[in-house]
């Protein structure tokens, strides 16, 4: 780790976003992960879009589980709110969470041993609720802060640092959100944040579960011929469907595409995720579209990425749950207990 | 654009703002940080070795690094100040331990070489500091009784006290060299004819220019030439001034002038200048000392006339202008069409620039001077069209200031030092460079890499009362080891370069996300004014480089704007191949000695074979 704060200073042209702040105002502490983890690099990413989108600090909630991934939210976000809890139960606390306030924008950070082994049943649940939130996975298919054992979401026929195989079949936490009804998936890598910035941009202004698996090589026991989580690996395997641009409101097309390679998608908040194409048959609005194309590619070794599947017009827990629009927290004793009168109507209408 | 060739001692140079700036390249981040340590003998040392007068240009010095310092261009906010590196210096000078012992000895034997050098200023003395040590029989001539040139006879004793001169101008003539002190030199023709060697004229640039306006000769009892006043005041033929005091002219020697007025009975003392304020030819810290000892300084006056009463002076008239620029920007004075001023006064002092002046040179010797009068002198070698003739100092190119004498009087004694040798004084010597990692552990570097937030330190002065009323009385205090030490961290180690081995990247961005001012951006190559836009963040400062790595395995490369960076190490901690190292530049300029000379001694001859 490094010891000495990085420094205040910045670039003289540092830009300042509407709110006032730069980019360096939505850092946290420096890391105390390994140099060159990739999970930094996410961090980064992070950073970037909540500046980008105006997004005040202090209407975020960070919350993570336990591992490498899940101390990140220390270093991103200093100024928001902020919650670590047991391992694997991340899902339950931020559904809490939500439910009590759901005017914030919540932010789930978790890696592939938090998210796939121990707190696999709720990743599943938090999914097929439609819990409103952006679930980040840091996924390098190892168990860092043991020393690299295999996770589960690591390929089989991996190699480790050590040089086992792995046996067992990896769990896809992308199919899997796809099948449990996530409004928002998509898959991207930590050494590309042109990639990247505008997905997280785009699962922050979406209004329902969106899920965002990145692929983030582990320096330190992850990185070597023959695993499939390493920079290299990745980078020659990444066949990338789409590029996003993500922008708050609609603005004119400026450039010129060719005739069907772009695709707009406007959100339910007025944002619109323009898809420059790279595959050209590829249509993230169809869900069992891209669960086929996910399972045909990815058994040809290829790492799929881009946004893979988006509804826009989702819906969510609140939704489902017919809540009242306004946070329950703000609810008070009137509200909550609204006096015989009431209770009469409601007995009458049950008699 | 091309990978950057880090092997050419240039490019890191460059880095190193200071010590580029600075005319006889001092390491300035070297000694700043052995000042932090503590360490100040050793700081004074490397200073020493480099700039000569450490104490007095610690105090003196025109300081050419301050304005390129990095920390002007990295600050937030206002502020923007560059580290105080002159008055480091100073730190060095006052707080280290006799450091005498650590001084050359003078050369047990000689080498027969004879060298004449004229006038015992900076420039002359540190050809004799560089040649004596070496065995040459070095002669310093000048009219005065000690040596110092216009370090002892022009700067106020408040500025810098005599003990100081003393002790740097020591240090040089007990290394052997031969003073003649009261010998002015009056002819270089009979100097030539005594078989010296080589000869060096250090004999600055001695006459104060006049103005000739009306009232000039009537009232020239109350007239004095700037510099001539300074030096009397110097050497105690001065004492007294009359109460009302108009200085005119706008570089330091105007600044020195009237601050010494102060101390010498003026009350009412003014500077008059021609040009605006702004454009004055004085450092700004100058000004700024003046005015903190209640001198006015009035612009835009041009002075025309001198009035007197029977034969005393009793008040100046100037005419009003304003500056006009041309479509070139050029700048004219022109007058304003206001009514002239007219200001009382007891005494002017004149300080309106200061011009060569070589009467004793004959112009039948063979010695080429141009069309201004100044001696054709080479601006490498130093050497004139004689060819055992060198000029260094004012004396060269007109006046500048006591770095640039010492630059000239290092690079004269290496074109004396290959001449005497036999050898083409056109060759020059490359600098000695040492680049070497500064990684001690993991995240563990031998310099201390957290950046200072403070803001520029102010020297303590004296209190105002007590420094008015002496003119010996040194107003600066001078920085205390903490306020030093706090003063020092402020440095940014622009030294310890970032060193990028593509070999070993693998494009993780971790130096990306880590660097504070977004120096460090992978993407595809392109010509450089591209590039420059491409970048995280954009390069707009142009006399910076572009650090350009070789091709990466992705097909990029790694660009690194070298304008703003810190030099903190985060991207070389936050590495995890350690592609980046922080590694130490230091450059030392080749002095004159076997270091410079292409055949390094006679008896070194390559004797392996033989062997």
């Amino acid at each position: 780790m490094t010891y000495i704060a990085k420094p205040k200073l910045h670039h003289p042209t540092l830009a300042t976003n509407k709110l006032g702040f730069t980019r360096r105002d939505y850092e946290g502490p420096v890391s105390t992960l390994c140099a060159g983890c990739g999970h930094d690099s996410i961090s980064a990413a992070i950073i970037q879009a909540a500046f980008n989108l105006d997004i005040e600090p202090h209407r975020v909630a960070k919350l993570s589980g336990i591992g490498c991934s899940s101390k990140t939210p220390t270093y991103f976000l200093g100024q928001s709110h902020g919650f670590n809890t047991v391992h694997g139960r991340m899902p339950s606390v931020l559904t809490g969470a939500n439910l009590a306030n759901r005017d914030l924008i919540y932010m789930g950070v978790s890696g592939d041993g938090d998210s796939a082994s121990i707190g696999l049943g709720q990743f599943a649940h938090a999914m097929r609720r439609g819990v409103n939130m952006v679930y980040i996975v840091m996924n390098n298919g190892v168990y860092g802060l043991t020393k690299g054992q295999f996770s589960a979401t690591a390929d089989k026929g991996s190699k480790s640092k050590k040089g086992a195989i792995n046996n067992d079949s990896p769990v896809d936490l992308v199919s899997l959100a796809l099948q449990l009804g996530a409004t928002f998936v998509a898959r991207s890598f930590s050494g590309d944040k042109a990639q990247l910035v505008p997905l997280i941009e785009a699962a922050l202004a979406h209004q329902g579960a969106a899920f965002i698996d990145v692929i983030s090589p582990c320096v330190a026991f992850n990185n070597h011929a023959g695993s499939t989580k390493s920079y290299d690996y990745v980078r020659e395997h990444n066949e990338a469907v789409n590029r996003i641009d993500f922008m708050p409101y609609r603005e004119e097309i400026t450039t010129e595409y060719e005739p069907g390679s772009v695709q707009e998608v406007v959100q339910h908040d007025g944002s619109v995720l323009r898809l420059r194409k790279l595959h050209a048959e590829y249509d993230p609005n169809n869900r069992i579209g891209a669960m086929n194309y996910l399972q045909e590619h990815q058994a040809k070794g290829e790492v799929v990425t881009g946004l893979l599947f988006v509804d826009p017009e989702p819906e969510d827990l609140h939704a489902y749950s017919n809540t009242v629009p306004v946070p329950l927290n703000t609810l008070g004793a009137n509200e909550l207990c609204p006096k015989s009168a009431a209770l009469e109507k409601i007995n009458a209408s049950l008699r | 654009m091309k990978p950057t060739d880090i092997g050419r001692p240039e490019y890191f140079h460059k880095v190193v703002d200071c010590q580029l700036a600075c005319p006889a390249h001092t390491p300035v981040p070297e000694y700043i940080r052995l000042i932090a340590a503590g360490r100040y003998s050793d700081a004074y040392m490397v200073n020493w070795h480099s700039n000569v007068f450490p104490g007095v240009l610690g105090r003196t010095c025109d300081r050419p690094c301050e304005p390129a310092c990095r920390r002007g261009r990295v600050e937030d906010g206002e502020s923007k100040e560059p580290v105080a590196i002159c008055r480091l210096k100073r730190v060095a000078a006052d707080y280290k331990d006799d450091v005498s012992a650590r001084m050359p000895k003078p050369a047990e034997k000689k080498n027969g070489k004879r060298i004449a050098c004229v006038g015992a200023g900076p420039a002359s003395l540190t050809v004799a500091r560089d040649l004596a040590p070496l065995g040459y029989e070095v002669t310093v001539f000048d009219g005065e009784k000690k040596a110092g040139g216009f370090i002892r006879s022009q700067i106020p004793k408040f500025r810098l006290p005599e003990e100081v001169i003393d002790e740097e101008t020591g240090y040089i003539l007990n290394l052997g060299v031969d003073f003649r002190s009261g010998v002015r030199v009056e002819s270089l023709k009979g100097l030539l004819a005594e078989g010296y060697d080589a000869v060096f004229v250090g004999s600055g640039a001695p006459r104060g220019r006049d103005l000739d306006i009306p009232g000039r000769k009537e009232a020239a009892k109350n007239i004095h030439i700037g510099i001539d006043w300074l030096s009397s005041v110097s050497f105690g033929h001065i004492d007294k001034i009359g109460r009302r005091v108009i200085v005119l002219g706008g570089g330091n020697t105007a600044m020195d002038c009237c601050r010494s007025s102060r101390r010498l009975g003026g009350e009412d003392v003014k500077v008059i200048v021609r040009s605006g304020f702004d454009e004055m030819k004085a450092s700004p810290w100058e000004k700024e000392d003046a005015i903190h000892e209640g001198i006015p300084i009035l612009n835009y006056l041009v002075p025309k006339e001198f009035r007197h009463e029977n034969g005393k002076l009793v008040g100046m008239l100037f005419e009003k202008v304003k500056a006009v620029y041309d479509d070139r920007g050029r700048r004219s004075l022109v007058p304003a069409g206001e009514p002239d001023q007219y200001f009382e006064c007891d005494d002017v002092l004149v300080a309106v620039g200061q011009e060569n002046s070589f009467p004793w040179i004959e112009r039948d010797i063979g010695l080429e001077f141009d069309k201004w009068g100044m001696p054709v002198v080479s601006e490498s070698t130093m050497q004139s069209s004689i060819p055992k003739v060198f000029f260094g100092g004012d004396a060269a190119f007109g006046p500048k200031n006591i770095i640039w004498a010492v630059a000239h009087g290092h690079e004269a004694a290496v074109s004396i030092d290959r001449f005497c040798s036999g050898e083409d004084v056109a060759v020059r010597p490359p600098p000695n460079v040492n680049l070497m990692s500064q990684k001690m552990g993991i995240h563990e570097w031998s310099y201390d890499n957290a950046v200072s937030n403070d803001i520029r330190f102010k020297v303590p002065l004296k209190d105002i009362s007590i420094s008015l009323k002496n003119i010996k009385v040194e107003v600066e205090l001078g920085f205390d080891p903490q306020l030093a030490f706090k003063e020092a961290q402020r440095c940014l180690n622009c030294d310890v370069q970032t060193v990028f081995a593509a070999g070993q990247c693998i494009e993780c961005d971790a130096c990306v996300d880590i660097c504070p001012m977004d120096c460090i951006t992978f993407t595809a190559n392109g010509e450089e004014d591209d590039l420059r836009k491409r970048l995280n963040a954009p390069a707009l400062n142009l006399s910076q480089d572009l650090y350009v790595s070789t091709e990466l395995k992705t097909g990029r490369v790694m660009v690194k704007d070298e304008d703003v960076c810190l030099h903190c190490g985060l991207c070389a901690e936050r590495c995890p191949t350690g592609a980046w190292d922080m590694q130490k530049f230091l450059l030392t300029t080749t002095k004159a000695g076997p270091g410079c000379r292409d055949r390094h001694a006679n008896h070194a001859a390559p004797s392996r074979q033989a062997a």
